[in-house]
């Protein structure tokens, strides 16, 4: 009868199958573009590295995961919010938040995506009018896109 | 007579190729269709023993490649059917004595007169399964729902696609229906879900299938194996059939899927 609460109410605990799913999700995401994980960790770190000398990101929030439509669609989707400097200044204004402010706090968040649209993703940055940047980043965010084809 | 050439393949050893392959040769030529399955692990010889055609071997694949004898005097008739016939791998040599061009030449000329040539690949991914793979019309992926077993699937698809052989389709071999329903197995849902292939068959653990290899006599012509029904499915819909997938739970009646929901298994 537990199980059969379980079952309506969704509880019903998943077994060693779904980790076996979700491993498997992994492992192949990495096989399939042929970046292992520690290296895949490493990228990321490079890509934050360039990104963090021009712009100020709220580093705890930051993702740089892999996507996976299916084999031959991998890509790599990255969410770095950006600091917006008058926001900043006006949080360390209101420091300590004794007083209630009006204003929420509202990070900048570029996506940066590079399957589809490494060039958008450049777009997206230099908005901040940081022309120097757009060679490295472009550089970084194309060299682990199109594996997919030696795939084919 | 344009034969068609289908490899069956894995990547993993220990799946089921073999298996696969005999019964696969079986349940066609039981449909009435000309077969010659080949085994082309070279030095590993075993398609033979599974079909029990262990004792009249004379020639073998590597003979017919470097000439030393005719392609139908190298080839085993089946005990039982007329039409299935068997070239078995050399034993004493390595995958080095055969090339891809072999295999090609060779399967052109079963065309002529077969319907389907089944080409047992050897395990891993070097000249083994490029000699089995260069002449294949269709690939099919054996696998296992397991963890390794589907990574390899994974890696051989894309070494398939590569090749222009692809897609594949997919066997999955050796569910357990108890443990996929206590969520400790990999569905064939999940397998899907991972791979991206059409299924083609899927075959239920089983033990006859030990029972069939150990008298060399393939399960498919065991009417009470389960598995053996799976296989036969499979060859249904290699020729083209449609043949809905087996309910493997046991329970077919409304009444039974009912209880069993209530009591949650």
């Amino acid at each position: 009868m537990t199980s059969l609460l379980n079952r309506l109410f969704g509880r019903s605990k998943r077994g060693s199958g779904a980790t076996a799913k979700n491993r498997l999700h992994f492992v192949l995401q990495h096989d399939r573009i042929n970046l292992p994980p520690e290296r895949a960790e490493e990228m990321k770190k490079e890509i934050l590295a360039v990104i963090v000398k021009y712009l100020a990101v709220d580093r705890d929030r930051v993702e740089i995961a892999l996507e996976q439509r299916d084999r031959l669609h991998s890509k790599l989707v990255a969410e770095i919010p950006i600091v917006n400097e008058s926001h900043r200044a006006a949080n360390q204004k209101l420091e300590p938040p004794a007083a209630v402010s009006a204003r929420v706090e509202s990070n900048g968040v570029d996506k940066v995506e590079n399957a589809d649209s490494a060039d958008t993703s450049y777009d997206s940055i230099a908005d901040k009018d940081e022309k120097d940047q757009k060679e490295p980043v472009a550089d970084k965010t194309k060299g682990d896109e199109p594996r997919d084809d030696d795939k084919r | 007579m344009a034969g068609k050439v289908v490899t069956i393949s894995s990547g993993k050893g220990g799946v089921g190729k073999t298996t696969a392959t005999a019964n696969l040769g079986i349940s066609l030529a039981s449909l009435g269709k000309k077969v010659v399955v080949i085994d082309a692990d070279i030095g590993l010889r075993n398609l033979d023993v599974i079909m029990g055609l262990e004792n009249r071997i004379v020639y073998d694949l590597v003979d017919i490649v470097e000439g030393r004898s005719k392609l139908r005097q190298s080839m085993i008739k089946h005990k039982k059917f007329e039409d299935l016939f068997l070239i078995p791998a050399a034993q004493t040599r390595d995958k080095m004595a055969v090339s891809p061009e072999d295999m090609v030449k060779l399967t052109d000329e079963l065309r002529e007169d077969f319907d389907y040539i089944l080409i047992d690949s050897p395990a891993g991914i070097e000249r083994g399964f490029r000699n089995a793979l260069e002449p294949a019309d269709e690939v099919l992926i054996v696998t296992n729902p397991e963890v390794s077993a589907v990574r390899d699937a994974d890696r051989i698809t894309g070494l398939i696609e590569a090749a222009e052989k692809g897609p594949g389709r997919l066997i999955i071999n050796r569910l357990k229906p108890d443990l996929v329903k206590k969520g400790e197995m990999l569905s064939s849902d999940d397998v899907y879900d991972i791979l991206g292939l059409t299924i083609i068959g899927i075959i239920p653990e089983d033990e006859l299938v030990l029972s069939a290899s150990n008298s060399g006599i393939p399960v498919t012509l065991n009417m009470d194996s389960k598995a053996g029904m799976a296989f036969n499915n499979v060859a249904r819909r290699l020729v083209g059939e449609d043949v809905p997938f087996m309910n493997l739970n046991g329970n077919t009646s409304f009444l039974q899927r009912l209880v069993s929901f209530l009591d949650g298994r």
